[in-house]
Order: structure tokens, then C-alpha cells, then sequence
């Protein structure tokens, strides 16, 4: 079965076409196309006229790199939620159309999800995950738990892709900062203290933002500040996600959202999970980030679950959270 | 202090049996994360150690029973501590009668609003926390803890004790509502704000 999902919950546009292929995850194509505000951050209804703009040429490319034809195609899955209203709307019509122009079924889908099943559906020893999810707006660790993905913690105020770029923007680098922050982290020496929050097994990070702002405010070195920055918040991330596996008694760790491309917070995981006799994984890096593929599998996997979508019943849902969808698919 | 025996491997520490003085102790003692440098790490441990067992006094001096502390140890970030013979809450709870239940709670209640009336926050009161040894409930792990008189950090408090209620006493739905005018009782302010939260943080929708 061969399904095409879009993407559009923030910055990126995406189409991705996968083929379900005996339960795994072959990707056919993943194209994407990212919204970048001239200054600021993300205006949403100019991330959807983006969008809207683009959309039509992404899903030519997404089909001919997947070397198929639209008649191939049996479902067509989009980004429910959570995300940007206008954003969302705008994927969801792409969706609609070409549900409705090709005759075949649509699949509303839960991003959140999305990230994890990718996750299980291309790594072959990936089978109950708990997931750090890390991107610009959402920082969750889910697991599944009682049949459901279940958060086991999570921000309590901004995410970490979004502490990062907002540090990033006030000292002048351009969005996305994670890779600069990145960069510059590999030459600090210096270990500025910073407020390290963990409620309970939630964390949060605008007051650490706040405290990086001053040191740079106050002419600390900028490569002091990086490497401050991501040693504190990736441990917090990194102990947060071994509290949930130790709860949840699981042993393999899935890293998820544009974040899981910094290789910093790639390596304490993988040493925190190493010390637990845990497996850990990363899917490759075009499915961490925002993409068509992964939405395009999560529909695949609830579709052949038995679970089906009237137009009527498609509507977005901004709120949509992780532990509101009855994962049918799993026992 | 003589051999030891690990009781309980947790994520962030271990829970070690051994002897204190010809005591039999436990000991807490906080692991060394190699993901985190150096730096973090020993501020956490430290400050962590540092910070439970001053929670821990503070809420026995309240009339909340805790283990009695033996040792603190700053630096390996250990705590000895009395070792209590009973059972964890969590095991015997379903078990009991629906009036030794009610009564139990009841009692839990009113400990927690010792510990609120002195603006200590447990952090993590869940049954898995929660010895019942000579016939009364001693609180134990308070490395999530602090000091707060907020009306949310209490509400929060409150609400991570219904959820594990919830999740692990589901046909005992009614435990929480006899936690709750235990901790009525006691509570020296008016309790209502502090419940009106907990309603509300269930509407956000938040915290699991």
C-alpha cells in the first residue's frame, strides 16, 4: 500500500510518499520546503500563504522522485495537529483536494505520534520506544503506555528548538540558531551557570533564557554561553528522559525533531542509555525534522488498523494532544 | 558501615541496605551521570542531597513521620537514614477494607497538609512514596522537593498524588476525595483555593 501524507504544522510544507511494505516503512520521496520569516519569528499566516504558494509544486516533485504515478497512491494523510491554525488549514485543503480529486481515502493524523511511529516503522530493533520529541515547539518524552502515547514529560513553557533560535535571534544569528549554536557550543570552555529546571518530570526553559541573554548582555564569550546552554538543557532533557524509562520499565530511547540533529545531545542520550543497557535510535535526519513521510506512515499504520476518515470529520485541531488518540494499532 | 545490598536502582539513585552503628540503615545514595559534565553534575548531587534532607528534617519537626537521618553526606551525595519494616502504601491500599482505606487516607491527608502548612513540597507524592510502619504513614523520597508557600505548587503537589491514585488504584476512585478532607482538617489556611487549583490544572490539561 503506497499513501502520501502532508505536512504543515509550523515552517515546513511537506509531502512525503512511503510504500507499507510487510508493516515497515520503505520512504519513496520526502520533500520539503520551509518558510523563513525575513526577520522575527514564525507570523503564521504568512507561514500558510507560504504554504499555499508552494504546495502544489511540492507534491509534483514528491511524485516524481517517488517514480509513481497519482493512480498509485491509495491514501492520502495530513497533519491534523497540533500546530498553527493557518498552517494546518492550509495542509488539511491540500489534503482534501487531492482526497477528493483522486478518489482515495483521507487520514487525519497526530504529529506528536507521527514522530514516534517513523521511529518504529524504518528502524528494524525500534519496537516500544520511549520518544524525546525536540523541536522548535514541542519538547516531550512519550511512551506508550495503557493504549496510548503518553506524555511522561514535557515543557512546561517554550521548547527547546525555540530557546535556542530565540537566544539565536537576539544576538543576531539567523533561523534556525540550533546549528550555529551548535558550532560555536564545540568551542566553549567555559561553564557559565545557568538555571537548571526540572519540576517533577516536566522541565522548563525561558528562565535559563533569560539568564543566557544577561551573560551575553554582559560580554561573556558567545561560545562560553552555546556550550552553557546546551550542556544544561540537553542534561535536563537527557535526565527527564531516563526518568520515564525508568518508570515505564522500557529499554530503547527514540530521539525525534529537528533538535535530535545536534550530535551534543545525540551522544548523552546515547550514553545515558547505554548506562541503563538500553537501545537507542535516531531515525535518519530528513525524518526527524517536520516531513510528509512520517504523516504519510502514521495514516498507513491507523488505515490498515481499520480505522477510516470522512471528509466531513477532518477538521484541524490546533490542541490536538499526544495522549487524545486511542492507538488502536498497538496492544 | 559494612556490606551493602542494593534494595532499589531508580533513575537517579540507589537505594542501598546496610548498617549504621549496628543499626540497619538505608542509604540513598545519588548516581554520577557521565552524560553531564562534571561541572552540573556535582551541583545537582549536591544540591539535591543537600536540599532532601533539609526538607526531610524540616517535615519530622512538623510531626510528619520520616526516617530518621543518621548521616548526610555532601560530597557522594548519600543519605543514611533509618530503615523502616513496613509496607509501601501502593501494596497493601487495594487490600485493605473500604473503611481502613478511607481512614488510611484520611490520614495521608492530613500529612500533607502538615507538610503545606510549612510550605514543604514533596514534589512526588505518589503510594510508591509512602511507608506504612507501626501504624502510621512516613513519607520518604524528597528529591523532588522544595520550599513554596505558592497555591499552585501546592495544587500541583496534590494533583501528582490523584493521578497515581488514578492510574494505580483506578477502582478506588473515592481515595482521593478522603485524602482530601483529611487534608481539610488539618490545613491551617482555608483548603479551597489550593482544591479550586487542582481542578484547574486538570482543565489545563497539562502534567500527563
Amino acid at each position: 500500500m503506497i499513501g502520501l501524507g502532508v505536512e504543515g504544522t509550523a515552517h515546513t510544507i511537506g509531502i512525503g510518499i512511503v510504500e507499507n511494505i510487510g508493516g515497515t516503512c520503505k520512504v519513496l520521496s520526502n520533500v520539503i520546503k520551509i518558510y523563513h520569516p525575513e526577520k522575527g519569528g514564525i507570523h503564521p499566516r504568512e507561514a500558510a500563504n507560504h504554504h499555499a504558494v508552494h504546495v502544489s509544486d511540492v507534491i509534483k516533485e514528491s511524485i516524481e522522485k517517488a517514480k509513481v504515478d497519482f493512480s498509485d497512491i491509495d491514501l492520502i494523510s495530513f497533519s491534523k495537529g497540533p500546530g498553527l491554525g493557518p498552517c494546518l488549514r492550509t495542509a488539511a485543503t491540500a489534503a482534501r483536494a487531492l482526497s477528493l480529486s483522486l478518489e482515495k481515502p483521507l487520514m487525519g493524523v497526530n504529529h506528536c505520534v507521527a514522530h514516534l511511529e517513523i521511529g518504529r516503522g524504518t528502524i528494524k530493533d525500534c519496537k516500544d520506544p520511549v520518544l524525546l520529541y525536540t523541536s522548535g515547539a514541542n519538547t516531550q518524552v512519550i511512551a506508550f503506555a495503557e493504549g496510548r502515547y503518553r506524555v511522561f514529560g514535557e515543557t512546561l513553557d517554550i521548547g527547546i528548538g525555540n530557546c535556542l533560535d530565540k537566544f539565536g535571534r537576539s544576538v543576531g544569528m539567523e533561523f534556525p540558531s540550533g546549528p550555529k549554536i551548535e558550532q560555536l557550543a564545540k568551542k566553549g570552555k567555559n561553564y557559565l551557570e545557568l538555571p537548571y529546571s526540572i519540576k517533577g518530570m516536566d522541565i522548563a526553559f525561558s528562565g535559563l533564557l533569560t539568564s543566557a541573554e544577561q551573560y551575553y548582555k554582559k560580554h561573556e564569550r558567545l561560545e562560553d554561553i552555546c556550550y552553557s546552554m546546551q550542556e544544561t538543557t540537553f542534561a535536563a532533557l537527557t535526565e527527564v528522559t531516563e526518568r520515564a524509562m525508568a518508570h515505564t520499565e522500557k529499554h530503547e530511547v527514540l530521539l525525534g525533531g529537528g533538535v535530535a540533529a545536534n550530535m551534543r545531545l545525540r551522544q548523552m542520550v546515547q550514553i545515558m542509555a547505554k548506562e541503563r543497557d538500553a537501545q537507542f535510535f535516531v531515525p535518519a535526519k530528513d525524518l526527524c525534522i517536520d516531513n510528509g513521510a512520517m504523516i504519510s506512515w502514521l495514516g498507513l499504520v491507523m488505515y490498515n488498523s481499520g480505522l477510516r476518515m470522512d471528509v466531513g470529520e477532518s477538521q484541524i485541531d490546533q490542541r490536538f494532544r499526544t495522549d487524545m488518540v486511542d492507538v488502536s494499532w498497538r496492544d | 558501615m559494612t556490606e551493602k545490598s542494593i534494595l532499589y536502582r531508580g533513575a537517579e539513585a540507589e537505594i542501598q541496605l546496610s548498617t549504621h552503628m549496628g543499626f540497619k540503615v538505608v542509604k540513598k545514595q545519588r548516581v554520577k551521570k557521565s552524560y553531564r559534565i562534571k561541572n552540573i553534575d556535582d551541583r545537582l548531587i549536591s544540591f539535591r542531597t543537600k536540599e532532601e534532607a533539609k526538607l526531610m528534617t524540616e517535615a519530622r519537626q512538623h510531626g510528619v513521620s520520616i526516617p530518621i537521618i543518621y548521616d548526610v553526606d555532601l560530597k557522594n551525595g548519600a543519605i543514611t537514614m533509618e530503615y523502616l519494616d513496613g509496607k509501601r502504601v501502593k501494596d497493601i491500599l487495594n487490600g485493605l477494607s473500604e473503611k481502613e482505606r478511607t481512614k488510611l487516607c484520611n490520614k495521608i491527608g492530613q500529612s500533607i497538609a502538615r507538610l503545606h502548612n510549612n510550605d514543604i513540597i514533596h514534589g512526588d507524592i505518589t503510594t510508591s512514596n509512602m511507608i506504612l510502619s507501626n501504624d502510621s504513614v512516613h513519607f520518604i523520597d524528597f528529591g523532588l522537593g522544595e520550599k513554596s508557600s505558592e497555591i499552585e505548587a501546592k495544587g500541583v503537589d496534590l494533583h501528582v498524588l490523584m493521578e497515581a491514585i488514578e492510574s494505580t488504584h483506578s477502582k478506588y476512585g473515592d481515595c482521593f476525595k478522603a485524602v482530601l478532607d483529611g487534608y481539610k482538617k488539618e490545613l491551617t489556611d482555608d483548603a479551597k483555593p489550593v482544591i479550586n487549583k487542582i481542578e484547574e490544572i486538570v482543565k489545563r490539561g497539562r502534567y500527563r
